[in-house]
């Protein structure tokens, strides 16, 4: 049975719900990758992604051995992504120097937790599916969490557009003009570690960061400005999710690689094409 | 200390400190609305710094620096700064147009002024375009600019503001001379209307436009002082190079801090002015 007759089988809503969750994650993808792409802190967004497997080794532990019977991973993974997002946003603020070894090193601890406890977690827990996302698993509870953090970034994007075009441009100048760059900064940054955490069920935390830069990246050399980059970020996500749910459906692959693997594809022919032009 | 309100930009025995390095020292001047200043001083002499206290973006650790009469943070409004160079990224996509908005920012707002949206044209916007002279560029993508090109779009940038004061940081850097040529020409027309002051490396020679040399750095073992200097015609330098005619700095003829307007700071081969009633004497 191929994709596209699965999603009309009602004994299978559960690939309604992956192809609506690529939907919505695609509006985040575009917009929110491509303030990342535009404000360059895609490596402070991948350390955020990664360090929120400390969370889901944790609340997968709390939860086995009865501390906090019943902990969701979603939980700690938003815990520790939001207390990431906030050392990592301080460190950038206010360090002078060695701001990527603190990165990093948030970076790997948050990933060396979440292997030791999911270790000791007592019974079977696969942290695969959290590293590298299963689609098939998305719940309505999901759906609904993202449709509402889509809902409030088309906002902000909208009230603060150039307020975040300034700061991303340049930062001085827009500090000059009195926009406060410091908390657009924080507001970017704790957006991005919630939608982290949102988005994992699809791409996994390994993927995310390449599905917060690769469509916003490709956007970035057919758009003219941030607003344009958003649109078609966003228009490219839903094409490679679609089509990544359609062949790994066809060829049962994980899905989330291989929407990763379309959108990386079609970036790096992109990019190889306009470098050969300008040569 | 003078709050007259001719006065553009006052420092009162300023001193600040970078880690434990001292980069101004009791420093004191003025500059007076109108003026054309140019700033100069030798790479890390505290150019940058002066700049940077002038908009708020620094605080001295002693004494006092007013523009207009205001605390920097509040007189940024009345500020346009054209920076030196930019962490900029060439991927980003963004138009000529939408650059010079910026210079409309004000804080929070989405407006360009009381009546209309920043995703709309204002009257402020078109006039900083065709002042800056980059109005026929303004639908261009930044990136595809040549350097020169750039620059005169972050003057536009700080003239949408119509600001009062102008702050250009060494703004001939890598230009070529037609480039420099016409930006000069572009300063040349907002000269009076606009206090304009430039930060240069060059220590030797200012442009023509210049009402006030105003020297940073070292003298006589003292660091971060800021002295006046005078200048005279060098007719000896080929005309486009300094972006028209240029002044040559005396650096061994320093006059008062008290001693005001172009008429006083300027000297020519045949005296040096020091009639406080001179002509062209501002305040």
């Amino acid at each position: 049975m191929s994709f596209f007759v699965a999603l009309f089988d009602p004994s299978m809503p559960f690939v309604r719900n992956a192809l609506l969750a690529g939907v919505l994650s695609s509006i985040l993808f575009g917009v929110l990758g491509s303030v990342v792409t535009v404000k360059r802190i895609a490596g402070l967004a991948g350390a955020i992604s990664h360090a929120v497997l400390g969370g889901i080794g944790l609340a997968l532990f709390l939860a086995a051995k009865g501390i906090l019977p019943g902990l969701p991973p979603i939980v700690g993974a938003l815990v520790f992504a939001i207390i990431a997002a906030a050392i990592i946003g301080l460190v950038s603020l206010k360090a002078k120097q060695r701001e990527d070894t603190v990165i990093n090193a948030l970076w790997a601890i948050g990933m060396s937790m979440g292997i030791l406890f999911i270790a000791k977690t007592p019974g079977y827990a696969d942290p695969m599916s959290y590293l590298f996302g299963n689609i098939l698993l998305v719940s309505l509870g999901d759906l609904i969490l993202l449709a509402v953090l889509d809902t409030i970034v088309i906002f902000l994007a909208w009230r603060g557009y150039f307020q975040l075009e300034a700061s991303a441009f340049d930062e001085e100048f827009a500090r000059i003009r009195g926009v406060p760059t410091d908390v657009v900064f924080l507001i970017i940054l704790g957006i991005t570690a919630v939608a982290v955490v949102v988005l994992q069920t699809f791409v996994g935390i390994v993927m995310v960061i390449a599905m917060l830069t690769l469509p916003a990246g490709t956007a970035g050399y057919f758009a003219k400005n941030l607003g344009g980059m958003m649109v078609i970020g966003s228009g490219l996500s839903l094409v490679f999710s679609i089509l990544g749910l359609a062949v790994s459906w066809a060829l049962d692959l994980p899905s989330g690689a291989v929407v990763v693997l379309v959108a990386g594809a079609v970036f790096l022919t992109v990019s190889a094409f306009r470098m050969r032009h300008k040569a | 200390m003078d709050n007259h309100p001719t006065i553009a930009v006052e420092f009162y025995k300023v001193n600040y400190f970078y880690s434990n390095l001292e980069v101004l020292t009791e420093s004191s001047f003025h500059v007076h609305k109108g003026e054309f200043v140019a700033l100069i001083g030798s790479n890390g002499s505290g150019k940058t710094t002066i700049l940077r206290l002038i908009m708020g973006l620094a605080r001295p650790d002693s004494g006092k620096v007013l523009i207009f009469g205001e605390s920097p943070e509040k007189a940024r409004g009345l500020v346009g700064y054209v920076p030196q160079y930019m962490n900029y990224d060439p991927a980003f996509p963004i138009s000529v147009e939408e650059v010079v908005k910026m210079g409309r920012l004000e804080g929070l707002s989405r407006n360009c002024d009381s009546k209309r949206s920043l995703n709309a044209s204002c009257p402020e916007l078109e006039t900083a375009l065709e002042l800056a002279d980059v109005a026929d560029l303004r639908y261009r993508p930044y990136k595809a600019l040549s350097g020169g090109q750039r620059r005169r779009v972050m003057v536009a940038r700080a003239l949408a503001s119509a600001p009062e004061l102008l702050i250009l940081d060494e703004p001939t850097a890598n230009m070529d001379s037609e480039s420099e040529e016409r930006l000069f020409r572009v300063l040349g027309n907002l000269k009076q209307s606009t206090t304009i002051l430039i930060a240069t490396h060059d220590t030797a020679f200012v442009s023509s436009l210049t009402d006030v040399v105003l020297c940073v750095g070292q003298r006589e073992g003292k660091l971060g002082g800021v002295l006046r200097h005078a200048a005279k015609p060098a007719d000896h330098i080929p005309a486009g190079l300094y972006g028209g005619s240029a002044l040559q700095v005396l650096h061994d003829t320093d006059l008062p801090d008290e001693c005001c307007g172009s008429g006083l700071t300027m000297q020519d081969d045949r005296a040096v002015h020091t009639d406080q009633s001179a002509p062209g004497r501002k305040a």
